[in-house]
């Protein structure tokens, strides 16, 4: 469990071990409410709803006296970054702790105020009983020093045999606002005296600015002022609309330079670049021979986040501060890459999390965050609230990198696997602020006196970045796992969904089809076959009865199925899905079955709209998405040319979630992705009878596999 | 230069050049945030907004094209003043059916899309009192979710006409 403690271990749960002071995390207050600050963040996932439930358990109060504040320098724990589906890991397990150990504190005043012994207490919504009569509030009890203290080890936790709002599906928090138009985003966000900002990018990553001249639209109606900082331009307006027409000018009158040709955008141009080569698992010996050696080869374009709003920030240059309100994931690194960026301290910058659309990883939030604050230093005691548009977002998000996986393995006589090779080859899938020895912010790049990028890298294993789920769970007596990094990228690559564990996770669960066939076997009995973990098993029989799978089922020439699955970076969630699709003239995936397991589910209904909302996206990214550049820079620069599913093509999804109160709880939000890219391959191949290996299985590349 | 608008039932007024998107107008002189930019291409559909029954993108639209029409935004379906967090069970009588089925399928992640989705669906519920599953998907052909709540989506409004009906019988 994840709330015993070992006494030689000395850690605090989560985020807490890090941020010890309880009052950083909660406060009670005197109006009967309290105040959660937690470091983690909104992004759409519903981590806010979870959190709320946590605390609300352990300090036995109603969910409705719950307040939450915006993550904020200023004050909130310093969580890092809200990413890698760990904050109810991390933020949850700290909060559940603090929580536990404020009860604790407000039971021992109660127990002196009523002159009773601890036993003799009950709680109920805050208000602590005396079985022999008498009672008194949290909120009487609460004084500022009450949790001016550090956490401490002792303190036990509620058994989930005793939860009554934890393992409850409690709406959405948020949904309120979501659905009556109020404020919910950054980009709603309105200050007194709010300038607009807009910023004219180069026309590729390599490009430079030559030359401009900027009277002309220093003079437009509205403009307050025109930035230029080397390739860095911008422009400020008193409304959105003439900052929009006055940045498009700017962009008709830039001269750049091109700088050096981008090279060809085909994934397999990785193969041919100098790697970084490291060997992440070998077991037995990878040279064992069998009956039978299959290889395949499996590759992934680069992916936008494609955040359905382009990134905004508002900044303010009040005094020697800087306020700055972000939609970023990481608001205590993007102040430490803030600050090195405009030679401030980092004291002097005040960073608040403001909600933004769905990012699904490292999107543009930081970088417009920098812009915003460059124009804001143009116009001290104005803020500015800079918006990317769709162009600059499909264009300068950093994306999911492109991948190659070769796999190669061997058959005995049986159909067993006796030996298993991956190869993977790929560029980084973290170039965050935060990043050693640079700055990782694209404003930062183009200044006049431009500072360097941080060495774009991995996070290490187990996670994993490139290299994440590339260790198969699969039990196979010989395996030899390795990685190619890539670290320069000709477009910047970043951190997406899941990493480099959905391009893996696709290349093993579809080989492991294209072996189960060579070995005559059914793809459920051959994966069970190679699978001791219980937990791994239980979700693949349970998508298999879902979808009422036959052993050794075929398709129709039309419609087909497939089975795929993982364990979230071989640590966190388990999942299992089965697709059907139907192939005319394009593949449509018809119905999705999945099956679950994230430990304790603390929210079941959140954790199915993630693991729903994760088939979906995934679905789009495996038949559809491919951002594709020319030699000077990106040209999928909005929605048509890179369509995303729509609602006549989402499929029907259904999905079991398998709760496992006494199991540590997991994240939801990643996992689900390389299994369904694969369920959909294995699908199509059921019906058609031809290995999708290339993402996305676009309508040509179908029809050039039934020709080849 | 003024233009007048006719927004949710009532006359407002608005400075601005008349190729002004009908979007930052509403955004930004109305104060009616809930309509939000996605593209400005009128692709994605977060801006929709309801014109003289139809559900159109406020993103590329210029403001002048809309002066003398009806314009619904999605402030117009139902709000909850003074709402405390989490007490959504006590706003649902001033709620939309709309509103209150996106409720009860928790049809929402980041919710971006969602003020340009209602507007969709009502544009249809108030043509087509009993949709089938294709009509919906039709009516929110010009809207994208990049979350992946579609199935929720498309059960909340098939719940709402199913509520809508039910009212409109009773």
């Amino acid at each position: 469990m994840a709330q015993s403690k070992e006494p030689a271990a000395r850690k605090l749960p989560g985020s807490l071990d890090t941020n010890r002071r309880l009052d950083r995390w909660l406060q009670i207050n005197s109006d009967g409410t309290v105040t959660v600050t937690p470091g983690k963040v909104e992004i759409g996932q519903g981590i806010l709803t979870a959190l709320v439930q946590m605390v609300a358990e352990e300090l036995d109060i109603s969910v409705h006296r719950i307040r939450l504040a915006p993550a904020t320098t200023a004050f909130s724990p310093d969580e890092g970054i809200t990413s890698g589906s760990r904050s109810i890991q991390e933020s949850g397990l700290a909060l559940r702790h603090a929580a536990a150990e404020t009860r604790d504190l407000l039971l021992a005043r109660a127990a002196q105020k009523l002159g009773v012994t601890l036993e003799n207490l009950t709680v109920a919504d805050g208000v602590i009983s005396a079985r022999s009569g008498g009672s008194v509030t949290y909120w009487e009890l609460a004084t500022p020093d009450l949790l001016a203290r550090e956490a401490t080890f002792d303190v036990v936790e509620k058994p989930p045999a005793e939860h009554v709002v934890v393992g409850t599906s409690l709406p959405r928090v948020d949904i309120l606002g979501k659905i009556t138009g109020k404020a919910a985003y950054v980009q709603d966000m309105v200050l007194p005296g709010m300038l607009h900002g807009r910023i004219t990018r180069p026309p590729g990553p390599r490009a430079r600015l030559k030359r401009i001249d900027v009277k002309e639209v220093e003079r437009m109606p509205g403009v307050v002022a025109v930035v230029r900082d080397g390739s860095f331009l911008g422009v400020v307006a008193e409304r959105e609309e003439q900052a929009i027409r006055a940045e498009r000018r700017l962009a008709r009158l830039a001269l750049w330079d091109a700088g050096a040709p981008l090279p060809d955008s085909d994934p397999r141009r990785l193969l041919t670049l100098a790697a970084e080569t490291e060997v992440i698992s070998e077991k037995g010996d990878p040279g064992t021979a069998g009956a039978q050696q299959l290889s395949a080869e499996y590759t992934k374009p680069y992916l936008a986040h494609a955040s359905l709003a382009p990134s905004c920030a508002l900044a303010l240059q009040d005094g020697d501060k800087l306020k700055i309100w972000t939609h970023s994931q990481g608001i205590f690194p993007l102040r430490g890459d803030m600050a090195q960026a405009l030679a401030m301290p980092e004291t002097d910058i005040i960073i608040t999390h403001a909600e933004g659309a769905g990012c699904y990883g490292h999107n543009a939030a930081d970088d417009v965050t920098l812009d915003a604050a460059l124009l804001a230093r143009a116009v001290p005691g104005k803020p500015v609230r800079v918006q990317w548009m769709r162009e600059d977002e499909f264009a300068w998000e950093p994306f999911s990198s492109p991948m190659v996986v070769r796999m190669s393995a061997a058959l005995d006589a049986k159909g067993n696997i006796v030996n298993w090779s991956h190869e993977l080859w790929s560029h980084a899938h973290s170039t965050r602020p935060g990043g050693r020895g640079g700055v990782n912010l694209t404003a930062a790049w183009h200044l006049e006196k431009p500072l360097p990028a941080a060495k774009p890298g991995n996070p290490p294993l187990p996670g994993g970045g490139s290299h994440r789920n590339a260790v198969p769970l699969y039990d196979f007596p010989n395996q030899k796992i390795t990685n190619h990094l890539i670290r320069e990228s000709p477009l910047r690559t970043s951190a997406m969904r899941a990493l480099g564990g959905h391009a893996n996770a696709f290349a093993i669960e579809c080989f492991i089809d294209e072996l189960a066939e060579a070995a005559g076997a059914d793809p459920v009995e051959f994966r069970l076959r190679h699978l001791k973990d219980a937990r791994a098993r239980a979700v693949i029989e349970k998508a298999a009865q879902m979808a009422g799978w036959k052993a050794h089922e075929k398709g129709d020439g039309e419609r087909g199925r497939g089975i795929a699955f993982a364990r979230y970076k071989n640590l966190a969630a388990y999942f299992a899905v089965v697709a059907e699709v139907q192939v005319a003239e394009e593949v449509r995936v018809t119905r999705m079955w999945a099956a679950v397991d994230v430990g304790q589910a603390i929210n079941p209904d959140g954790v199915i709209n993630q693991i729903e909302g994760g088939i979906i996206q995934t679905v789009s990214w495996t038949l559809k998405e491919r951002i594709d550049f020319d030699r000077q820079g990106v040209i999928t620069r909005n929605w048509t040319d890179y369509p995303i599913l729509t609602f006549a093509e989402a499929p029907q999804v259904e999905v079991a979630l398998i709760n496992r109160p006494e199991s540590p709880p997991v994240g939801a939000g990643e996992g689900t992705q390389g299994p369904v890219s694969a369920a959909i391959a294995n699908a199509i191949h059921n019906a058609l009878g031809v290995r999708m290996r290339d993402m996305p299985f676009t309508r040509d590349r179908v029809v050039a596999a039934l020709s080849a | 230069m003024t233009l007048m608008l006719q927004v949710n039932g009532r006359a407002r007024e608005v400075q601005a050049d008349a190729e002004t998107p009908l979007l930052y107008a509403l955004r930004n002189d109305l104060g009616l945030i809930g309509t939000r930019y996605g593209c400005g291409l009128g692709q994605c559909g977060t801006c929709t907004v309801i014109i003289d029954g139809k559900a159109v993108q406020s993103c590329d639209l210029p403001v002048s094209a809309a002066v003398g029409k009806q314009i619904t935004t999605v402030e117009a379906l139902g709000t909850v003043e003074n709402e405390v967090e989490n007490e959504v069970e006590n706003a649902d009588e001033k709620l939309h059916p709309l509103q209150r089925a996106f409720i009860a399928e928790q049809a929402a992640q980041c919710g971006y899309c969602l003020s340009g989705i209602l507007m969709a669906a009502k544009a249809l519920l108030d043509v087509n009192k009993d949709p089938s599953d294709g009509d919906i998907r039709a009516a929110l052909e010009g809207n994208l979710c990049r979350c992946g709540t579609h199935g929720r989506i498309l059960r909340a409004i098939k719940r709402a006409a199913e509520e809508m009906r039910n009212l409109g019988s009773s």
